[in-house]
């Protein structure tokens, strides 16, 4: 059975694409900060799954932890690493707070790359592998109300595309994941406008299709492919007049 | 924000707070003047419906526990029987007792004790859940079972909400040998057919009538009725042998082979025509036989998504009586016509007769032996006295309406259809919610909330 590390578990998408992975047959190995709510969600799918679904620490906050986690992890060697990690804090709070601004970019962006590397040398090695990376929409252009988060999201994103770039004739894939306004604890009590608001379960629907093949860019409603390449397109002299 | 049901009707205005823990749950109750807990909101009206807070089970959906020896599923309250189909019918196990929509809440399942096509066998979903834990009132939580506070287990088994908010259950799954079921449908030219198939039917698991609503004279009750057995893997033969390498995985629905246009064979008028080409489209023998997966015989609407919404803004309710079965001859007839003469009514209407019902002390779930039908109405000015004198029938045969379907009843048709039934339940909901804070807009309309407790 395929196995795949999964990095955030506790997030509402993550856990989706955990089981729709699982669903599909692969072996999901899932890893957190808080080790306790990380157990809850391997129960939980172990039962869905009817197999056991093992629960890790992973915290991107530090990095020379990363090693030991990525040579230890338990079974036979992944197969594709997933990563969900991420942080969007209150932009305004930001604004005065150096730490939380670090910290945001830490979980989005440089706590990230040490296990990216590790993987990424590996599957390169036995020419074949899979990783995957949830970036945002934001990162695409720098906004006025998350900039920080944004700044962080577009380093992830150069980060994956260079990746991908190295890995191309490898054989393996390196999928970047846009996916739009979601549906979870990050954006609870926010009002999402319905229309271009996907479901977790949507979000993981459209990384297991493009698990083997098709696109390694993704935005999981459409509309969002156009409407970034609107926003990436405007003038500079208006996009900074404008207020979303 | 506004929140309405699967009727769209009636609407309120109120906080839908999604705890993720039932820590997070309890704190909430205690805060609370009054609310209500909630689950995927398929009750047709006012039900989980309150203001200003309604509490909902979205956020807990984790599956907690699998005996594969006993089939005992532990989970928590908001997930669905969809996610149970999805995680268990490929491994051989099925909800010992569905509703007409894959998509209602484990805690939702419980908290209206609903039943199935196999009430007559089976009896409802309570009879199958093995413990409830439960967060009162009062921010405690309290696990209840027909052992453990055997009362409260009654009460909140059909109790809507009014108990406490359901956390996490225990229920029992049923085996199964494939995805599949080995249905007959039979038709009847009359009421008086369709009943005799209902008696004959009673070794059948499964089994419930499609009534055409609009017939009259001679062919009033005309009908179609469709009963079901999962069927064993020998029983397959007809089908493609690559679907019968794979027993229990459902086929991909695009290869779905069914007989007749299915998503549109719904209690509303597009349903006219599935109708006719199922009772007219038959065998002379009046009886045929297929094998469809288990969807297509259990979920035939949910296929089309939304499909509440062809009533348009307004809303419909559904209207679901039972009355006694000695009953059940005269008084289908009357009512039936009475519905026909309004010509305000869908076209189609489900009917079952129901098996015996136990009611332990404290529990006031709808059933009882005998005939329920159950049918839509769009909202409109006709409708509400139209339904207060098909109340009125119902009452005087004996019978009551489920408070899950209903948006509309008074009070005195509440407590002359439970009589004692709701004294008993009373008695719990007044040692575990003494302030009577659990209170839903139904409740309310129902005289179900003290004055001075808001
Ligand atoms: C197409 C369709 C077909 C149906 N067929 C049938 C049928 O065949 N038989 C049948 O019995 N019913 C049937 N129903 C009704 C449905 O099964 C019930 O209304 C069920 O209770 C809905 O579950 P839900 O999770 O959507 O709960 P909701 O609709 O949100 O709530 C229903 C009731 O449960 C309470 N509740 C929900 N969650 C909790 C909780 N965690 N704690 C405490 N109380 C809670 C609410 O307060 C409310 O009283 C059907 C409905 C539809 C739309
Ligand atoms: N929701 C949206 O609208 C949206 C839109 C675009 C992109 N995204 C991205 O999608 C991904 C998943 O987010 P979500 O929406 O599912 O929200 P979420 O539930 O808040 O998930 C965030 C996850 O990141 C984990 N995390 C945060 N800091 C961490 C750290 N230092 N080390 C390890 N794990 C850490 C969280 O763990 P804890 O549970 O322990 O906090 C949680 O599992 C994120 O990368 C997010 O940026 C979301």
């Amino acid at each position: 059975m395929r196995a795949i590390v999964i990095l955030g578990a506790t997030s509402d998408i993550a856990r989706a694409t955990a089981l729709a992975f699982g669903q599909a047959g692969w072996q999901p190995i899932l890893a957190g900060r808080d080790i306790e709510a990380v157990g809850r969600v391997a129960g939980d799918l172990s039962v869905r799954l009817g197999r056991p679904v093992p629960a890790l620490v992973f915290d991107a906050a530090q990095p020379e932890t990363h090693r030991a986690f990525w040579e230890n992890l338990p079974g036979p060697r992944p197969d594709a690493l997933f990563c969900a990690v991420g942080l969007l804090g209150d932009h305004e709070a930001t604004r005065h707070d150096p730490d939380l601004a670090q910290r945001i970019v830490t979980a989005n962006f440089t706590g990230l790359l040490g296990v990216f590397a590790l993987a990424a040398d590996e599957f390169e090695q036995r020419g074949k592998g899979l990783l995957i990376g949830i970036s945002s929409v934001a990162g695409d252009r720098g906004r006025a109300h998350n900039y920080i988060y944004g700044a962080a999201k577009a380093g992830f994103t150069a980060f994956l595309s260079g990746l991908r770039q190295r890995l191309s004739r490898s054989g393996v894939r390196v999928v970047t994941v846009k996916p739009g306004f979601v549906n979870t604890a990050m954006t609870e009590g926010k009002a999402l406008p319905k229309a271009l608001t996907a479901s977790p379960q949507e979000v993981a629907k459209a990384i297991v299709a493009v698990a083997e093949k098709g696109a390694e860019v993704i935005y999981v409603k459409p509309v969002w492919r156009l409407i970034m390449l609107i926003i990436r397109h405007m003038p500079e002299s208006i996009f900074k007049k404008m207020r979303f | 924000m506004r929140i309405t049901n699967w009727g769209k009707y009636p609407v309120a205005e109120s906080t839908l707070a999604a705890p993720r823990s039932q820590a997070d749950t309890a704190q909430l109750l205690r805060g609370a003047d009054t609310a209500i807990g909630r689950g995927m909101g398929r009750c047709y009206g006012d039900s989980s419906l309150a203001e200003p807070l309604i509490i909902s089970s979205r956020r807990l959906d984790r599956m907690l526990d699998f005996n594969p020896a006993t089939g005992r599923l532990a989970a928590e309250a908001g997930v669905t029987l969809s996610e149970i189909l999805d995680a268990f019918a490929p491994r051989g196990w099925f909800p010992p007792v569905t509703p007409g929509t894959r998509f209602v809440s484990l805690g939702g399942a419980i908290a209206s004790d609903v039943h199935g096509k196999n009430h007559h066998v089976s009896g409802c979903f309570g009879q199958h859940t093995a413990w409830v834990d439960l967060v009162t009132a009062g921010g405690e939580t309290v696990r209840c079972s027909p052992e453990l506070e055997p009362e409260l287990f009654a009460a909140t088994h059909g109790g809507h909400g009014l108990t406490g908010f359901i956390a996490q259950a225990a229920v029992d799954l049923v085996p199964i040998q494939s995805a599949y079921i080995r249905q007959e449908t039979v038709k009847a030219a009359n009421l008086g057919e369709i009943m005799d198939a209902f008696e004959q039917s009673g070794g059948w698991t499964y089994s419930v009538a499609w009534i055409d609503c609009a017939a009259a004279g001679s062919g009033l009750g005309r009908s179609v009725l469709m009963r079901g057995e999962h069927a064993r893997p020998d029983e397959l033969g007809k089908l493609p042998a690559k679907l019968r390498a794979a027993p229990l995985t459902l086929p991909p629905a695009h290869t779905l082979s069914i007989p007749v246009d299915f998503p549109s064979f719904v209690l509303n008028p597009w349903s006219v025509k599935a109708f006719n080409m199922l009772y007219y489209g038959k065998a002379h023998s009046g009886v045929s036989e297929s094998i469809v997966p288990y969807t297509t015989f259990f979920y035939p609407l949910d296929a089309v998504n939304e499909w509440n919404r062809i009533y348009g803004k307004r809303g419909f309710t559904q209207y679901q009586f039972v009355i006694p079965k000695e009953a059940g001859r005269a008084g289908l007839e009357k009512i039936l016509a009475r519905i026909a003469a309004s010509g305000l009514g869908s076209f189609l209407a489900v009917l079952k007769l129901f098996g015996r019902q136990d009611h332990p002390k404290g529990n006031m779930s709808f059933p009882m032996e005998g005939y329920t039908l159950a049918l839509d109405f769009p909202i409109g000015e006709k409708l509400f006295p139209l339904l207060d004198t098909l109340d009125a029938m119902v009452l005087d045969y004996g019978g009551r309406l489920y408070l899950t379907k209903d948006a509309r009843m008074s009070a005195e048709t509440f407590r002359r259809g439970y009589g004692a039934l709701l004294d008993d339940f009373l008695a719990v909901k007044q040692r575990w919610d003494p302030q009577w804070r659990l209170q839903s807009l139904q409740s309310r309309r129902l005289g179900l909330a003290r004055q001075g407790g808001m």
